[in-house]
C-alpha cells in the first residue's frame, strides 16, 4: 500500500512535467495537442544520443554519480535535449500547426496533431528500432527503507522526484515574479487585450512551445530512467497526461502539477484493487469521475 | 479469373463496411463539428455486441443468446449508441477539447477491457462461436461472399439515403447552424447541447452498424480488431473524401482502403526481408502524412461540402465550398 503510494508519487513527477507543457499549449493555442506525448519520446531519444556523444567526447563525465545510476554526461545530455526538443516543438508549430491554423478551424488542429503523433512515433521507431533502449545497462539496486511492510526505493527515483519539484518551483517563480510570466498569463486570459497592452503574441506562443518542449524532454528522460525507452512510449503516456490536465483544469499550471500526481498515485493505487492489466484504463476512469463531479477540474474555469 | 473476382468482392465488402463507418463519422464531424477520437470503440461495441448477442453458447464468457440475426445487429448498434450517450452527456456541454480527449479515452479503455476481461468477451482470444446468418442455405464459398456483399452494399445505400435526407431536413440545417455559430442558434431558441448529443449518438449507432457487419463478415472479433489504427484510417478517409459531403465520405473510404491495401501489398512484396518488420511503421507514417498533408493543402477534401442556400420564392441555388 505505502509502496504503491510511493511509486505513484514518483510516476506523478514525470506526468506533471508533461502535463504542464500540454496545459499551457491547450490554454493559449486552444487545441488538444495529441502529439505532445511524442515530444516526451523525442526528448528522451535526443538525450540518449547526446549522452552517447558527450560520454564519448569527455569520458571523465561518463562516471556514475554514486549512489545514482545517472552519469554527468546524461545530465548534460538532458540540458541539451531540453533545448533541442523545445526547438523541435517550435519547428513543428512553424511548419505544420501554423499553416493548419491559418487554413482551417480549431478541430483541424486536433486531427493534425494526431497525424503528427503518428509520424513522429513511427519515424523514431524506424531510426532507433522497435526494441527497448536504456540509459544505463547496470542494474539499479533499490534501497530498502523498511522490511515490514516492504518498501523499496531506487536512488534514481528520488533524484527524479527532487529534480522535477525543483523545475516546477523555478517555473512557478518565472510565472509569478517576472514580466514574461505576467504577459503569458495575460495572453491566456485574453489574447486581444494582451496585444493591445503591448504583449507580443507571436513571441509568447514561441515561448510556450519552448517551455512545453523543454519540460517534455525532461519528463521523457525521467520516464526512461524509471522504466525504459520504447518508440511507442508516447502512445502509453498521452492519456495519463491528458487526464492530468483535465483533473487539474485545462490552463492551470498548478492544476497540471497536482493532476499529474493524482493520476500517478491513482494508477498505482488501482493495483491494490484491480489486476495490473487494467492500469491503462485508470486515467480514463479519472477523467469520467472529474467530468461528473467537477467538469472544469480542480483549478480550471469555464471558458467557451 | 474467379480468384481475382472473388478478391475484388472481398475488397469491396470491406471497403463498403468502412464506408458506412465513414458516413457515421461524417454526421458527427462533417455536419455537426464534433470530434470523435474513439471511432474504433463505437465500431467495436457494434461488433462485440452483435457477436455476443447472436452467437452460440460459449464456456467461459458472456454469450450464447443466439438471437435472430437482425435483432443481434440492432443490439450491437444499441450498445454503440448507449456508450455514445453516456460519453456525450458528460462532455458535450464543455469545450470541444473534452469530447476529443474523452472519446480517445473510451477507445483506450474499451480495447483494454476487451483484452483483459475474459469473462466478458473472451479476452485476448476474442469472441468465438458466432455462425454467419443463412450459412446453412448458402454455404461458405463464393456464393455466400457475393450474397454478403450485396447485403452490405444495400445497407450502405440505405445509410447514404437516410443521411442525405437527414442533412437536407430542418434537423440537418440545425446541425450546420450549431457547427457554424452556436450562440446564434441558441438565440433562436435551439438547444445546442441536446442537438449535438442526438447527432453524436446517431453517428455512433451508424459506426456500431458498420462494426456489427464487420464482425459478421469475419464471424470473429478480438482486441486486435479494435486498435487505434482503425480510427486513423477512418479519419483519413473522411478528410481525403471531404468532410460534410456524404459522397466524398464513400469515395474516401474506397480510395484510402485501396491505397492502404496496395501499400501493404507493395511493402510486403518489394521491401527486403530485414525491413519487413517495419512495414507497419511505414504505413503509419504514410497515413499520418495523408492526414496532415490534406489539412495543410486541401482541408475541404477532394469532394468539398456543398452548401445549399435556400431562399423563399426563389429556386434553390448551390454554391461550392465554404
Amino acid at each position: 500500500m505505502i509502496q504503491h503510494l510511493l511509486d505513484g508519487v514518483l510516476t506523478g513527477s514525470y506526468l506533471s512535467l508533461g502535463a504542464i507543457g500540454l496545459t499551457l499549449v491547450m490554454h493559449i493555442l486552444r487545441f488538444a495537442n495529441f502529439s505532445h506525448a511524442e515530444l516526451l519520446s523525442l526528448g528522451a531519444y535526443i538525450a540518449l544520443v547526446c549522452d552517447a556523444l558527450v560520454s564519448g567526447l569527455t569520458p571523465f563525465l561518463a562516471v556514475k554519480l554514486a549512489p545514482l545510476s545517472l552519469t554527468g554526461s546524461l545530465i548534460i545530455a538532458i540540458l541539451i535535449s531540453m533545448v533541442l526538443t523545445g526547438l523541435s516543438a517550435l519547428l513543428i508549430d512553424r511548419l505544420i500547426f501554423k499553416r493548419v491554423r491559418e487554413k482551417g478551424q480549431e478541430l483541424s488542429m486536433v486531427f493534425a496533431s494526431f497525424g503528427m503523433a503518428l509520424i513522429i512515433r513511427n519515424v523514431i521507431g524506424l531510426i532507433f528500432g522497435l526494441s527497448p533502449a536504456l540509459y544505463s545497462r547496470d542494474i539499479a539496486f533499490a534501497v530498502i527503507l523498511s522490511r515490514d511492510p516492504l518498501i523499496l526505493v531506487k536512488p534514481d527515483q528520488v533524484f527524479v522526484l527532487i529534480a522535477a519539484l525543483a523545475l516546477m518551483f523555478i517555473l512557478h517563480l518565472i510565472l509569478s515574479r517576472t514580466t514574461f510570466g505576467y504577459s503569458l498569463r495575460a495572453v491566456a486570459e485574453n489574447p486581444s487585450l494582451a496585444q493591445v497592452n503591448g504583449v507580443n503574441l507571436q513571441r509568447t506562443i514561441m515561448a510556450v512551445w519552448l517551455i512545453g518542449g523543454g519540460l517534455a524532454a525532461v519528463a521523457g528522460v525521467f520516464y526512461g530512467i524509471s522504466h525504459q525507452l520504447i518508440p511507442v512510449m508516447g502512445r502509453d503516456l498521452v492519456l495519463p497526461i491528458f487526464a492530468a490536465t483535465i483533473v487539474g483544469g485545462i490552463g492551470s499550471v498548478y492544476g497540471a502539477v497536482l493532476g499529474g500526481f493524482i493520476v500517478g498515485i491513482a494508477g498505482n493505487m488501482a493495483l491494490v484493487v484491480l489486476p495490473s492489466g487494467y492500469t491503462p484504463s485508470v486515467p480514463f476512469l479519472l477523467i469520467l469521475l472529474v467530468l461528473m463531479i467537477r467538469p472544469h477540474g480542480l483549478f480550471g474555469e469555464a471558458r467557451a | 479469373m474467379i480468384g481475382v473476382f472473388s478478391y475484388l468482392i472481398f475488397f469491396a465488402t470491406t471497403a463498403s463496411i468502412l464506408a458506412i463507418a465513414v458516413l457515421g463519422l461524417n454526421l458527427q464531424w462533417g455536419n455537426t463539428g464534433l470530434f470523435n477520437g474513439g471511432v474504433v470503440a463505437f465500431f467495436g461495441a457494434g461488433a462485440y455486441g452483435t457477436l455476443i448477442l447472436g452467437g452460440t453458447a460459449q464456456a467461459g464468457h458472456l454469450g450464447g443468446f443466439g438471437l435472430f440475426y437482425p435483432l443481434a445487429l440492432l443490439g450491437g448498434m444499441a450498445a454503440a449508441g448507449l456508450m455514445a450517450w453516456v460519453v456525450g452527456l458528460l462532455t458535450l456541454r464543455l469545450r470541444h477539447d473534452y469530447l476529443a480527449i474523452a472519446t480517445f479515452g473510451v477507445a483506450v479503455a474499451f480495447e483494454n477491457l476487451m483484452r483483459n476481461a475474459e469473462w466478458l468477451a473472451g479476452g485476448a482470444k476474442g469472441v468465438r462461436g458466432f455462425e454467419r446468418p443463412l450459412r446453412a442455405a448458402l454455404g461458405d464459398g463464393f456464393i455466400y461472399n457475393l450474397f454478403f456483399f450485396v447485403v452490405v452494399l444495400l445497407i450502405l445505400i440505405a445509410t447514404y439515403m437516410f443521411l442525405e435526407r437527414l442533412v437536407a431536413s430542418p434537423f440537418g440545417r440545425l446541425l450546420r447552424a450549431i457547427r457554424e455559430d452556436e450562440e446564434a442558434a441558441r438565440s433562436l431558441g435551439k438547444n445546442p447541447a441536446r442537438i449535438r448529443l442526438m447527432a453524436f449518438v446517431t453517428g455512433s449507432v451508424i459506426l456500431g452498424l458498420a462494426g456489427g457487419l464487420y464482425g459478421t463478415f469475419y464471424a470473429f472479433v478480438s482486441p486486435q480488431d479494435v486498435l487505434p489504427t482503425l480510427t486513423f484510417q477512418i479519419w483519413a478517409m473522411l478528410i481525403v473524401g471531404g468532410a460534410g459531403n456524404n459522397r466524398g465520405a464513400i469515395f474516401g473510404a474506397f480510395l484510402i482502403w485501396g491505397a492502404w491495401t496496395l501499400s501493404g501489398w507493395a511493402l510486403s512484396r518489394f521491401a527486403p526481408v530485414d525491413v519487413q518488420l517495419y512495414t507497419g511503421s511505414v504505413q503509419f507514417i504514410l497515413i499520418g502524412s495523408v492526414i496532415v498533408g490534406m489539412l495543410m493543402w486541401r482541408p475541404q477534401g477532394f469532394l468539398p461540402e456543398r452548401l445549399v442556400v435556400s431562399q423563399r420564392g426563389k429556386p434553390q441555388q448551390t454554391q461550392q465550398g465554404e
